[in-house]
């Protein structure tokens, strides 16, 4: 019998708009089109669903969980978050300078 | 859903790999096993068996169902029956897909089906005689089937365990409206009510044989169970679907046909007859009612089938379509 084993597409879909494209698996299919008929016939049954992108299977480059060090974090990554940083919710100016002036010399330094 | 077949091998401790101890850990910290990664061989081909029937069968239990959709008693019903069936052909689909990821082409599968060199499961070697027997099937294998899959989308296979969550959410509203159907006749006319005592009988014993053989039987369970393949053994799994839904038949009215069914609160286990397991090894191995109807079925879905997929590869192509022949 004729092999009509077809590539594999990797489908996300949208459940509403603004929404991020999820993955949901993969279907058969000969080509992009008939593949967004498929994937709508097998992953949108049911839940809402505004948007599908098919990809070609063979299109995606993927990491290695076998070189899963690359993603260890070696050092401390918390300057890079808001959580990192502590400020009280009262400052107590030094020169006694008003709230206001020190706002608009701490936007001084911010255009240097 | 899955039989639990007799006759694979069990792993050979020989020849140890080294990557075997890294592989059991990461299992037993819980964590998936995805397609790229190192995995014993047997555990391969362990789940391509099982995952392969498990396809095998969703594709085999629509057929039962599928024949019925004209007969349907009312619109609500055809639309339910419709949905199901579409339901169970997709779930097939994404079976295949699964074990695609761990080697065979889903065109091999399925040709293994057409050939018998595949199995399916047993209660799809039986025919659904009447529209009772439509609603057991939705019901009862539906529940049974819920059982094993909610368990093996535990299991450590990343693949299979993500497209076995999605059929589940799919299986509850088989069982559900099964069970409607069920709660309907049994309330209904003496005629209504004879159709499904009867058609219980008719699939009662196919159920109890569902989960596969019993413990005593299987040996290599452990190995399975191990490796998180498998999260309980045949006979638990049994033992949770009495539990579960011997009162709600009994709830019904329904007489159970078989005699030395009792609750036993010391062990607090359901005892009942042993299928005779060679009987379930005969069906399996296509030697039931309607084994050839469905292996039939199949392929002639397969054959009447090859003009669209030849046309649809064509279009791909952009060749011109061939057209079916005429006869
Ligand atoms: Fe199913
Ligand atoms: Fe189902």
């Amino acid at each position: 019998m004729t092999d009509t084993q077809w590539p594999i597409f990797e489908v996300f879909h949208q459940q509403a708009r603004g929404e991020p494209h999820v993955h949901v698996g993969s279907i058969h299919a000969p080509d992009a089109e008939m593949a967004i008929i498929l994937a709508k016939e097998q992953y949108c049954r049911r839940q809402a669903c505004v948007n599908i992108w098919v990809v070609p299977a063979s299109a995606i480059t993927a990491t290695l969980y076998t070189d899963d060090d690359i993603f260890e974090r070696a050092t401390d990554k918390s300057y890079r978050e808001s959580w990192g940083y502590k400020t009280p919710k009262h400052v107590a100016m030094p020169h006694g300078d008003s709230p206001a002036q020190v706002a608009e010399s701490d936007s001084e330094v911010k255009h240097m | 859903m899955v039989i639990a077949v007799d006759n694979e091998k069990t792993a050979s401790m020989s020849d140890v790999d080294p990557r075997l101890s890294a592989f059991e850990a990461r299992i037993n910290r819980g964590e998936k096993i995805e397609p790229a990664d190192w995995m014993p061989d047997d555990y391969r081909q362990q789940l391509i068996r099982l995952i392969h029937v498990h396809a095998n069968s969703e594709i085999c239990g629509a057929l039962p169902e599928g024949k019925w959709i004209p007969h349907a008693p009312t619109f609500k019903r055809k639309l339910a029956l419709v949905a199901k069936v579409q339901d169970e052909v997709g779930h097939g689909q994404l079976l295949y897909r699964a074990a695609e990821t761990l080697g065979p082409s889903r065109e091999q599968m399925i040709e293994d089906l057409i050939s018998g060199k595949s199995k399916f499961s047993n209660v799809f070697h039986y025919p659904a005689e009447s529209w009772a027997d439509v609603a057991i099937i939705a019901w009862l294998i539906d529940a049974a089937a819920i059982i094993n899959q909610t368990m093996m989308a535990e299991g450590s296979y990343g693949p299979y365990a993500r497209a076995l969550k999605r059929i589940c959410y799919e299986e509850a509203f088989h069982m559900k409206h099964g069970y409607e159907m069920c709660v309907v006749l049994a309330g209904g006319t003496r005629v209504q009510r004879d159709m499904l005592q009867d058609a219980l009988n008719r699939w009662w014993t196919p159920i109890m044989m569902f989960h596969g053989p019993s413990d005593k039987e299987s040996k290599h369970t452990t190995q399975l169970v191990k490796w998180k393949v498998k999260l309980k053994t045949n006979d638990e799994q049994r033992q949770q679907f009495l539990r579960q839904f011997v009162p709600k038949m009994l709830d019904l009215r329904l007489k159970i046909p078989d005699k030395s069914l009792r609750y036993d609160s010391a062990t607090e286990t359901w005892r009942y007859d042993d299928p005779d397991w060679n009987e379930f090894k005969k069906v399996v191995n296509n030697g039931g009612p309607v084994s050839h109807e469905r292996v039939e079925a199949r392929r002639l879905a397969h054959v009447d089938g090859l003009w669209v997929r030849e046309a649809l590869t064509a279009h791909a192509n952009r060749q011109p379509i061939p057209m079916p022949e005429r006869n």
